[in-house]
């Protein structure tokens, strides 16, 4: 083989190579690394997957945080203002968390339907309503789901 | 020329990406409809700010078109938009205010220092009013017309740009002669 | 009166640039050197003009003028005046007049600093740079105006920044952001000029190397201090978190660092023409696009700017016009011809590809996971592409990286003997895998990644090594290195400081011992080889801020770990405070409410060193106690997490010793003695006369 194809032949290669396998790591990755996003009239209906990874937006319930006085565990209700789902957590709340305040959290769902977060995420700015815990509250209304006392 | 064409790639993958933003874009959440247009503004019972002992309610609320402004002293654009709002109460426009979630004390020096645009304003310290009318948080500024229906909500500041453009345009509409 | 002469510049500045944009570009095909030659002074003027205008707006946040409202919106006269300064650039409006501020200067810069440039070239590059700065103009003066007023009522006072970025931090992390950013835009105008000019040969590469070194130093700097920032500022000691924006700021780096490279290759070989042209359209687009996913709010990032869909919408339409029109542009007029130089597979162009294949296809990864979630919704699906993914990505590119890193640097270029790259390999790979090993087994545990990490840092390491002392042999170590070119210096620290980077990753990501505990004072804990003493609780009060003091007292407690784990808080304490020990240090974190926007903000507390950190953040205080009050506290030890950031700053270093090399201040004179109108450019010797012929447009076959 003359060394110009030679050359061009492994450059080829080595671009296929190189691409096909990112593609297929990435494919991969992606597929054991994205959380789905949820609101809570979602999980109220079912609709989320239990013991598996994903995130879920709401407001924090005004008055809804429990803590444990001994350890770090707290307890608190999100909602999208037709239904409400427990959120259990255990670690440091970021600056941001308040009650009243629209936030992200991801973590699992148990059997109890308690969501068991390994993360919370409150947002720099506290006037800044995260565009997905929005859409969540917007999709809740829109679904027209029913609430917890099965009204409109 | 052949080769030429495998040149056009990069162009083809943007163009896609740009088509795919642009979808995006139109569901940005900034623009999505109130939850509650058409509605009658929910029934509540609350204490006036400046007379914890006087309960109003729905009755106590105009009869020409005005408009709902949600604001709280925990609120730094609250802030901001404060004194463009005094502009409007002395333009004539009817502002009820929902004072949310709120230490009625730094509620009513906030309204004593910084004057106070308002014709009424409601203390909804739990947030109930707020939940009913599907507040995201402040400042948001609804435009009520004269049957008492909401036709519009606005998400952020009022300024003289969103006046302009947005509310003063949607009170016209509700029944507001300027 | 003042905000509005800066207005009023910003207008002016417009239609300077208006001029600039079409002017020389109109005088270059019209043949009129008149026209031309008025590229130099409009660039000034346009740049002197943005000065005016952001020093007008400064003005008003250094006065509490809060009739402007951008300025009541983000500054308060209670905050210092320091950070009333970096207020200006603390939202949307003002970080875009710094941004564009800085690409005047830019185009100032390449104005002034270019007279040895072919004219006409010089022409091109100034009226593309112009084309950029009236999209930015128009941008801020349509959808962001900063100079906006109340009138005639305005507060009396303002809404305070927001307290994360009242920090040294932000001050200087958005400038040194967007001069890498937009430093970025003068290797794209090269490219764009060379292709109208239908003349892209090794000129064009010479000219624009320096710029996208500096830009590239620029934004490693930018980076890397935002990294630092939130890693002591958001107080859960992370350094990166794969956010949206901090991926926009780190697609053009990898990008950026794509090009540095095949620029080299082109200058030097004259190969991967049009690949190198596509890679500074590719990196500038990055620039752009992550200028749209901050800006217009689409993606969800803790990093706020308000969603702005005029805004947005407004930027995707520059990203169109400027992006689409090059790429446009690009599949017209990049050549075809197939360049004639060779080179074989161990040659230094091989490694270079490698390198540019595996910088591309990362930064194509990141753009991909940040994406992901938009293409998704697309489909009604809500979905976060999480950290592990990145993470996995990287930890699969950056060994790859790694070892073509260790090949390339000791390589030739057009050819080296395999014997020659074998050679040390052996040895090389032996006391990296013994590194592997010895490191890991120092930090008590054996990660797999981290072996890795270790191994590939230890080969980057032997590798450039190993080019040093080729390179010296015969004259000494220490003599031999002063004789190298600051270029070589520069490649060299740009190496050390990407091992140092990966060093500290591997450790930092591996080794951190984090425990969240409840505490209150008096109590102590046991995390790592550390003992944490809550000592006691302050108020303490700032300009513009009341908060809590905590002190903690930080005892050593070398392998009794698991010997006091069993032990209750008060009787650790006791086993050494009352033993008389003496603290290593006293650690002050504090939680801060910023009064006016009433706000909280955790201040961490932290122990730096060249090998270790230790990082003390309070969280919440839980529930008022009978006698003292128990508080969330997160104690985290992080090894070596220096070492990233030291990283960076050889890198930056790096970039910085190359642009100062002699080769391009002198062969700049010998130009100019020659003769000004043509790229006189003498073709090395190995390099076939062919690459340096200009490109007829439209050559198809």
């Amino acid at each position: 083989m003359n060394p110009k194809r030679k050359q061009r032949l492994m450059a080829v290669g080595l671009i296929v190579f190189g691409v096909s396998s990112a593609i297929g790591l990435a494919a991969y990755a992606l597929r054991s690394n994205i959380d789905l996003f949820f609101n809570p009239s979602q999980i109220a209906t079912g609709e989320a997957p239990l013991a598996k990874r994903i995130r879920i937006g709401g407001m924090v319930v005004e008055d809804s945080v429990r803590r444990d006085p001994e350890s770090l565990q707290v307890q608190f209700a999100l909602t999208d203002y037709k239904n409400t789902v427990t959120v259990s957590y255990t670690g440091i709340l970021p600056d941001l968390f308040k009650e009243g305040q629209g936030i992200v959290t991801s973590g699992e769902l148990n059997g109890a339907g308690v969501f068991e977060a390994t993360e919370v995420l409150a947002k720099h700015d506290e006037n800044y309503m995260p565009p997905n815990v929005q859409r969540a509250l917007d999709k809740a209304h829109e679904s027209g789901a029913p609430t917890e006392d099965g009204s409109l | 020329m052949r080769k030429r064409i495998l040149l056009f790639i990069p162009l083809l993958v943007f163009i896609i990406l740009v088509v795919l933003f642009n979808a995006q874009m139109d569901t940005d959440p900034t623009q999505l409809d109130m939850a509650r247009a058409g509605q009658p503004v929910p029934d509540f019972s609350l204490e006036a700010l400046d007379e914890p002992t006087r309960t109003l309610n729905n009755a106590d609320l105009p009869d020409q078109p005005y408009l709902i402004n949600v604001w709280a002293t925990w609120c730094p654009a609250c802030r901001v938009e404060h004194p463009y709002l005094v502009d409007l109460k002395e333009k004539g426009i009817n502002i009820v205010g929902l004072d949310y979630k709120d230490e009625r004390d730094k509620a009513v020096a906030w309204l004593t220092d910084l004057g106070d645009p308002y014709s009424l304003v409601l203390f909804d310290k739990d947030g109930r009013l707020g939940l009913d009318l599907g507040v995201y948080g402040a400042p948001e500024t609804y435009v009520v017309d004269s049957e008492g229906l909401l036709r519009y909500r606005h998400i952020g500041i009022v300024n003289e740009k969103v006046w302009q453009d947005i509310l003063r345009p949607q009170l016209i509409e509700a029944g507001w002669k300027p | 009166m003042i905000p509005e002469a800066g207005h009023f510049a910003l207008i002016l500045a417009l239609c300077v640039s208006v001029l600039l944009s079409l002017v020389p570009l109109a005088g270059t095909y019209l043949k009129v050197p008149l026209w031309q030659q008025s590229a130099r002074p409009l660039a000034v003027v346009n740049g002197a003009l943005l000065l005016l205008s952001f020093a007008a707006l400064t003005h008003a946040f250094l006065t509490d003028d809060f009739s402007v409202v951008y300025a009541a919106s983000h500054s308060n006269s209670l905050m210092p005046w320091y950070f009333k300064f970096s207020a200006v650039w603390g939202g949307h409006e003002g970080s875009l007049l710094l941004w564009v501020l800085i690409l005047s200067f830019w185009t100032a810069a390449v104005a002034l600093l270019s007279r040895q440039l072919p004219l006409e070239l010089k022409a091109r590059v100034l009226s593309v740079l112009g084309m950029i700065n009236v999209g930015f103009l128009l941008f801020i003066l349509l959808t962001s105006n900063p100079f906006e007023r109340y009138l005639p009522n305005s507060p009396t006072d303002g809404a305070d920044l927001n307290p994360l970025l009242q920090d040294f931090g932000l001050i200087v992390h958005p400038p040194l952001l967007y001069m890498g950013y937009v430093g970025f835009s003068v290797a794209f105008a090269f490219a764009i000029a060379a292709l109208l000019g239908g003349r892209l040969d090794a000129t064009w590469a010479r000219w624009s190397r320096p710029w996208t070194t500096v830009a590239w130093a620029f934004l490693t700097l930018g980076i890397a201090l935002g990294s630092w920032w939130a890693y002591y500022e958001l107080g859960w000691g992370g350094w990166w978190f794969w956010d949206p924006v901090e991926n926009a700021s780190f697609m053009p780096w990898l990008a950026g660092t794509a090009l540095m490279h095949s620029l080299a290759a082109t200058e030097k070989r004259g190969v991967f023409k049009s690949w190198t042209v596509l890679l500074a359209i590719f990196t500038f687009s990055l620039c752009l696009l992550g200028t749209f996913l901050v800006r217009s709010g689409i993606l969800t990032s803790v990093h706020a700017f308000a969603n702005d869909p005029e805004r947005g919408r407004f930027v995707l339409m520059m990203l169109g016009v400027v992006i689409g029109g090059s790429l446009l542009l690009y599949a017209l007029r990049a050549p075809v011809i197939k360049s004639r130089v060779h080179f074989t597979e161990t040659s230094r162009e091989s490694f270079l590809l490698a390198n540019n294949i595996i910088l591309f296809v990362a930064s194509l990864t990141v753009l991909g996971g940040t994406l992901f979630p938009l293409a998704a919704e697309f489909y009604d699906y809500e979905v976060s592409v999480g950290a592990p993914y990145f993470n996995l990505m990287f930890a699969f590119l950056t060994p790859l990286l790694a070892i073509a890193l260790g090949f390339g640097a000791r390589s030739r270029w057009k050819t080296t003997s395999s014997a020659r790259l074998l050679d040390k390999t052996v040895i090389h790979a032996a006391i990296s895998f013994v590194a592997a090993v010895i490191i890991p087994w120092l930090y008590g545990e054996f990660f797999f990644l981290a072996m890795v990490g270790v191994f590939i840092a230890a080969w980057v390491s032997c590798a450039t090594v190993s080019d040093i002392r080729e390179k010296t042999r015969n004259k000494g170590l220490w003599r031999g290195w002063q004789q190298t070119s600051r270029s070589y210096k520069g490649m060299i620290f740009g190496h050390i400081g990407l091992a140092v980077m990966i060093m500290g990753a591997a450790i930092v990501s591996h080794y951190t011992v984090e425990r969240n505990v409840r505490l209150a004072p008096g109590e102590a804990a046991v995390f790592g080889d550390f003992l944490v003493t809550f000592d006691r609780m302050e108020k303490v009060r700032g300009p513009n801020y009341i908060g809590d003091a905590a002190t903690f007292d930080v005892f050593p407690a070398p392998g009794e770990t698991a010997a006091l784990a069993g032990l209750s808080p008060a009787a650790l304490k006791m086993k050494y405070v009352g033993e008389g020990a003496e603290p290593l240090f006293e650690l002050k974190p504090e939680k801060r409410r910023y009064v006016v926007s009433s706000s909280l903000m955790t201040e961490a507390g932290i122990n730096p060193g060249l090998f270790r950190d230790i990082y003390i953040s309070l969280g919440e205080p839980l529930g008022s106690g009978e006698k003292e009050q128990a508080w969330a506290v997160r104690l985290q030890y992080k090894p070596l997490v220096r070492w990233l950031w030291l990283g960076a700053i050889f890198m930056a270093l790096g970039g910085g010793l190359a642009v100062s090399d002699r080769r391009y201040r002198l062969k700049i004179r010998q130009r100019i003695d020659r003769s000004p109108g043509e790229p006189a450019i003498t073709p090395s010797s190995d390099v076939d006369a062919s690459v340096l012929k200009p490109i007829a447009p439209r050559s198809g076959a």
